[in-house]
């Protein structure tokens, strides 16, 4: 009967690590500049690489899929033998700003120092101290799986040398301060640009945040461009987006889900509100709307039949879908970028949206992969992406005969 | 390689559900709302051939669901609307084994109330109620089966079945008919991905729309016939053009 | 032997719409909750794909989404003096199973019952004198409905019913329900829209003096955000309600309200594909100490716990109180014992219309979208006259046009060949049907009990249902039945075909899946197996939550006061229990 009446267990471990590893060095670090890493931390969404699913904070261990081969993020808690209880302020500063970990070895840039390396001196060592203070764990990560050549780190000399300006965030005296720290906090610790910036062919950002591809999904245009871009959305509207999971109709999903879920939804209000004006005032890329496929369209004909059965008791009739549950397809920018392969993925995978305390929902899109031909995909979606006052060009089925086949 | 570096966290947490959904083992949930890329678990259409019938079974049931069913000017029959290809597929499967009812004896004559008590499987019922019917027919009509009967002898026969008034020995004819009827009738108006109701015979015939899922605009048009005709779940053929 | 698990504050078994709803209340306290569910992990996307959902054949013929026989089946006889046998295969009512229970494949009929209901014994014997009852045996339930009121609140704001309130505080609305009790506050959303049948039959009952209203849905009329957060869609009248799980999350379910949240708390687990075999006692079996489950691979576990939630489907948890023995079985014979006692159902009768010259689109359905004359309900008509208490509500609530099953023909019509096949095609739209779901009262020799002979697969007795309906009861029917004739000729079909309810209850059928009793609540442990915030008598750490616990069941669905019990018996625990775990909340 005795434990009914005790706090919860929950409470009770949350204390007993407090206790083990928080007072021991309360002494040594402040609590104002240990919180303030611990921000620093959603900030960066190091959790996003450092936590496995399921694991201990940031004891390492998601797996990395890149066009090189694989890479897993180290452990990074102050671990001595596993993790980084072996390093100093000063190693942890120059891994994060130049891409060299203790001991001289060059991280691969799966590792955003190419963003980090805009962190402020007193942001990375807020964050230091936040690690301190983070729990250790015992857990060895053989990170680096890369094929020959990739497996040189050397290699990456060369690769910096070309792709890689180190130096701190340079504020615009013309700018607001608002402006000012929304885009410290896109180009810096949230390292926006790793996902939302095109590449080079070494994998490097070409600058811009037009949009890329990546795992299989097309990481959208977030530049004020007004078709596909923000520049339609409201500052409040990114804000709810990137807070809630859900803004604007459109609900995150896919790579975008894990950054919400661990990095945007723990962002400050006035934080938020900064990256959006920061990015609706990005400079909009040209690329202006183009004129959508005819609604006599053999593709639009069909489409709009498959439409009818498979989409419109959820998204509706007209596009205009259902609140935090079905996003909006009419006027959606993500519809509506040049790239397509974030639709065919979701309407062939089915998607679960971003769960947020503000928007607990976690409704998911079913898979179509079953039941439609990569014609009827490309129908559908050609149909969804013209319609409403939609424009985007038209898809092509052996795209999405391709991401089939990737099983993307 | 920056731009691949985000691992799709949903999937790695799902790959381990995978492994455990596909079987029923056990499992534990907690910390998040389980959902994996593909997921679902859609019937298989099924191939051609017979799974469960002999071909001299597969005549005869061919030759009775085409007379529960005759074709006539509102649909084809119950032959090539598929019935046939239909009871087999569920004859051959969990429906004809009886692998989700209560087996267990001891096995006991009930009342009406207590429903069917017999020990045999739908499987079972289907070759022994074939061969006994064959028996019958061949010492009664000239040592002709089912399937060699006109289509007169042959609903006249399945009258007195349906009636309880063909002696079949220890087979009770009349519920032996009735299983018939139930799976005749099952074939004609299921989707057609279970081998039944080829074309959507007969939900074009009594105008059933089949697997839609939005009817909002038309709740309120009282009286009114739906214009849209049906749709399988493997789709329709209105989803594909030329070109 | 069982493997010993390490403990856990609260056990339950089950995690449908009973179980998810404590859950969530236990786990806001920061207890530590793990549910213990038979079937299947189940989810919207998932299992409830919106290009397959659409299968009669597999979901409401062979019934993929539902309890097996295989895993467990019950006997049944109608009389004491017959042997049961096992409904080989369940026909007549349809148990659940798998997270969300039968609350995935519900129609979404959301009802409260009456301050006449919860009072059933003392209400008639106070209006028509006890001899009118003399051959039931009714109770109170030891609630009363002023007590209940805020938990009905919270279940329909927690679904988001659609309805229209027809006594707010006291006064009468237009547009809904004059008979129902007060309510506090209007239904969280407006009525769905109604389609023709409907619609037709609110005309015909008002025409002959009756007052129609729509049916409070759990199929939602508007996208909805719960008071969790969690947002619902809109049912879009796919005509696959009942029996199937709803894709697009517009039917109130476990999953579509609760589980988003649930399953992320750190103190919450379900453990699925695991069914319960006990509830394990001391040594005196005065207290619980937990379950023994086996899980699919057929290994065996113990799960301590410092309570045990019984949030199974009611018949369920009638048989694991007794398989665990707690308290004692009843005994018709006697009229002592108390678990298994009042086992009711539910008493039906349909009436089918057809016409020449209307097109009803029957496929334009959604579970519980529809209208409903209460007028004969209850005790909201003078029984001064008549010869039954109890009443039956009227619904017009059109639910399919699913073909394997629908298919109305005149009578005559042969069964098969081209005279079926035309009448077949000339009546599939053009034909109404409604029905009067009547009250079923308890009776003495209606009960549950073991059976002494079938076992299920682990060797454990299975449950015994003794049920027919009482004398009472068919009188009632008839009486209704007469109403509903009324109603049908005011609509001056062709012809119109009834479906009276007449003795014996046949298990082959189906009728209802509001199957209540077995384990009641009430105010005397010699009645009752639970008391009024449902926590055994016999056993205080253990609370059985569901119908099991209607003393009689009304003339109307169950869930709503299902659900409504479930956030009562989660005040109790909350707001007493735990002050003094282990202890009776009543005094007997």
């Amino acid at each position: 009967m005795k434990a009914i009446m005790k706090p919860s267990r929950i409470v009770a471990a949350v204390a007993a690590l407090v206790v083990s590893a928080g007072i021991a060095r309360a002494v040594e670090l402040p609590f104002d500049q240990i919180n303030a890493g611990r921000y620093q931390a959603a900030l960066g969404d190091c959790a996003g690489c450092h936590t496995a699913p399921g694991g201990k904070p940031y004891a390492g261990g998601v797996s990395l899929e890149t066009p090189f081969g694989t890479l897993v993020a180290p452990n990074i808690t102050p671990d001595g033998a596993t993790g980084i209880g072996t390093w100093s302020e000063a190693d942890f500063r120059r891994a994060l700003k130049q891409g060299i970990g203790h001991g001289g070895k060059r991280l691969y840039p799966a590792m955003p120092y190419t963003a980090y390396t805009k962190m402020t001196d007193s942001d990375v060592a807020a964050l230091w101290a936040y690690f301190r203070t983070v729990q250790p764990v015992t857990n060895e990560v053989q990170s680096n799986r890369l094929p020959f050549p990739f497996n040189i780190r050397l290699l990456m000399a060369g690769w910096n040398w070309i792709n890689f300006t180190p130096g701190d965030f340079k504020p615009d005296p013309k700018k607001t301060d608002e402006w000012n720290r929304g885009a410290y906090i896109v180009e810096a610790a949230g390292h926006c640009s790793v996902c939302h910036a095109p590449k080079s062919a070494l994998g490097a950002d070409k600058g811009g945040l037009t949009g890329t591809v990546l795992q299989g999904w097309f990481a959208p245009n977030i530049t004020g461009n007004l078709h596909e871009g923000v520049g339609s959305w409201s500052a409040e509207e990114i804000v709810s987006y990137l807070k809630t999971g859900v803004g604007r109709g459109s609900i995150g999903s896919g790579p975008m889900r894990e950054v919400i879920e661990n990095s945007t939804s723990k962002m400050t209000d006035a934080d938020l509100k900064a990256i959006a004006v920061y990015l609706k005032d990005l400079p909009a890329s040209d690329k202006a709307a183009p004129t959508p496929v005819a609604t006599d369209n053999p593709a639009m004909q069909t489409g709009a039949r498959i439409y009818a059965v498979n989409c419109s008791a959820c998204h509706n009739g007209d596009g205009s879908g259902q609140g935090a549950l079905f996003p909006k397809l009419a006027g959606n920018s993500v519809v509506q970028q040049g790239d397509p392969t974030t639709l065919i993925h979701i309407v062939l995978a089915g998607s679960q949206g971003a769960v947020t305390a503000a928007a607990p929902t976690t409704p998911a899109m079913p898979s179509f992969a079953w039941r439609l031909t990569d014609q009827q995909v490309a129908d559908v979606l050609t149909y969804v992406r013209n319609n409403w006052g939609n424009a985007a060009p038209p898809v092509a089925p052996d795209a999405v005969g391709k991401q089939r086949k990737n099983g993307s | 390689m920056a731009s691949t570096r985000r691992q799709f966290l949903t999937s790695a947490a799902a790959l381990s559900f995978v492994t455990i959904a596909s079987q029923t083992y056990a499992q534990t949930i907690s910390g998040a709302l389980p959902w994996h890329p593909f997921a679902g678990d859609p019937p298989q259409p099924s191939l051609a051939g017979w799974y469960f019938f002999k071909p001299e079974e597969a005549r005869v049931i061919e030759a009775i669901v085409d007379r529960l069913i005759p074709a006539d000017d509102l649909s084809v029959g119950g032959r090539d609307a598929g019935c046939a290809a239909f009871i087999d597929r569920q004859l051959a499967g969990s429906f004809g084994n009886s692998s989700r009812l209560y087996t267990q004896g001891p096995y006991a004559k009930g009342t009406p109330t207590q429903g069917y008590q017999g020990e045999a499987t739908p499987a079972m019922r289907y070759r022994a109620g074939l061969a006994a019917i064959d028996a019958y027919l061949r010492k009664n009509k000239n040592d002709r089966g089912f399937a060699q009967l006109n289509a007169q002898e042959q609903d006249d026969f399945l009258k007195t079945l349906e009636a309880g008034k063909v002696d079949l020995g220890a087979i009770d004819g009349k519920t032996l008919f009735d299983l018939f009827l139930q799976n005749t009738m099952e074939g004609f108006f299921a989707d057609p991905v279970y081998g039944g109701n080829r074309d959507m015979v007969s939900w074009k015939m009594i105008g059933f729309p089949g697997a839609r899922y939005d009817y909002r605009d038309h709740i309120t048009k009282h009286n009114q016939r739906y214009p849209l005709g049906p749709v399988s779940i493997t789709g329709a053929p209105d989803w594909s053009h030329k070109g | 032997m069982a493997r010993k698990l390490p403990p856990k504050d609260v056990v339950i078994v089950g995690l449908g719409w009973t179980g998810a709803i404590l859950a969530h209340e236990l786990t806001e306290t920061g207890l530590d909750v793990v549910a213990i569910e038979r079937g299947p992990w189940r989810d919207t996307a998932t299992d409830f794909n919106i290009g397959y959902m659409q299968d009669e054949l597999r979901y409401a013929v062979r019934r993929d989404l539902f309890l097996q026989p295989a895993q467990e089946a019950m006997t049944m006889r109608n009389t004491t003096s017959q042997t049961a046998l096992p409904m080989r295969d369940y026909g007549s009512f349809l148990p659940g199973t798998g997270v969300g229970g039968a609350g995935v494949h519900w129609n979404g009929h959301t009802w409260r019952f009456w301050q006449s209901d919860f009072e059933t014994k003392s209400h008639l014997t106070q209006r028509y004198g006890e001899g009118r009852i003399a051959d039931l045996q009714v109770q109170d339930w030891g609630v009363t409905y002023d007590e209940m009121e805020s938990a009905y609140d919270r279940f329909e704001y927690l679904c988001g019913i659609s309805g229209k309130a027809g006594n707010l505080n006291g006064n009468i609305q237009e547009g809904g329900n004059p008979f129902e009790s007060a309510r506090k506050r209007e239904y969280p959303l407006p009525p769905m829209q109604m389609p023709y049948a409907p619609t037709l039959f609110a005309e015909g009952a008002k025409s002959v003096g009756y007052h129609p209203f729509p049916t409070p849905s759990a199929n939602l009329s508007k996208s909805y955000v719960n008071p969790l957060g969690i947002a619902m869609g809109q049912c879009t009248m796919c005509g696959f309600c009942e029996r199937f799980g709803c894709a697009n999350y517009s039917k109130s379910s476990a999953q579509t309200t609760i589980l988003p949240l649930l399953m992320r708390k750190s103190n919450f687990e379900a453990r699925c594909n695991s069914e319960v075999l006990q509830v394990n006692l001391d040594g005196a079996g005065k207290m619980a100490k937990g379950v023994t489950y086996i899980d699919s691979s057929g290994v065996e576990w113990e799960q301590p716990a410092e309570m045990v939630l019984l949030c199974a489907y009611g018949l369920h948890n009638a048989r694991l109180m007794m398989l665990s023995k707690i308290g004692k079985i009843y005994d018709p014979q006697t009229g002592e014992g108390t678990v298994g006692r009042n086992y009711c159902y539910q008493t039906n009768a349909g009436i089918q219309l057809f016409f020449e010259d209307k097109n009803f689109n029957p496929f334009i359905a959604s579970g519980a979208c529809g209208q409903t004359v209460d007028d004969f309900n209850g005790d909201a008509f003078d029984h001064g006259s008549l010869d039954f208490v109890g009443g039956a509500g009227i619904n017009c609530i059109p639910t399919n046009g699913r073909p394997i099953g629908f298919r109305p023909t005149p009578p005559g019509t042969p069964r098969w060949g081209s005279a079926w096949k035309k009448a077949t095609k000339d009546n599939y739209l053009s034909t109404l049907g409604f029905s009067s779901q009547g009250s079923s009262y308890a009776a003495r020799g209606n009960y549950l009990d073991l059976d002494p002979t079938y076992k299920d697969r682990f060797g454990r007795p299975l449950l015994r249902m003794t049920f027919d309906f009482p004398d009472n009861d068919i009188r009632m029917s008839h009486w209704v039945s007469d109403r509903m004739v009324e109603i049908a000729k005011a609509l001056k079909p062709k012809q119109y075909v009834e479906a009276r309810r007449n003795k014996s209850w046949n298990s082959v059928p189906y009728q209802s899946t509001h199957n209540t009793g077995g384990a009641i609540m009430g105010a005397d442990p010699k009645t009752s197996a639970v008391n009024k915030y449902l926590q055994s008598w016999d056993v205080p750490n253990v609370f059985v939550i569901g119908a099991s616990a209607f003393p009689q069941n009304a003339g109307k669905n169950p869930t709503g006061t299902v659900g409504a019990l479930a956030f009562h018996a989660a005040d109790a625990i909350r707001n007493q229990y735990l002050r003094n775990p282990g202890a009776a909340l009543v005094q007997a």
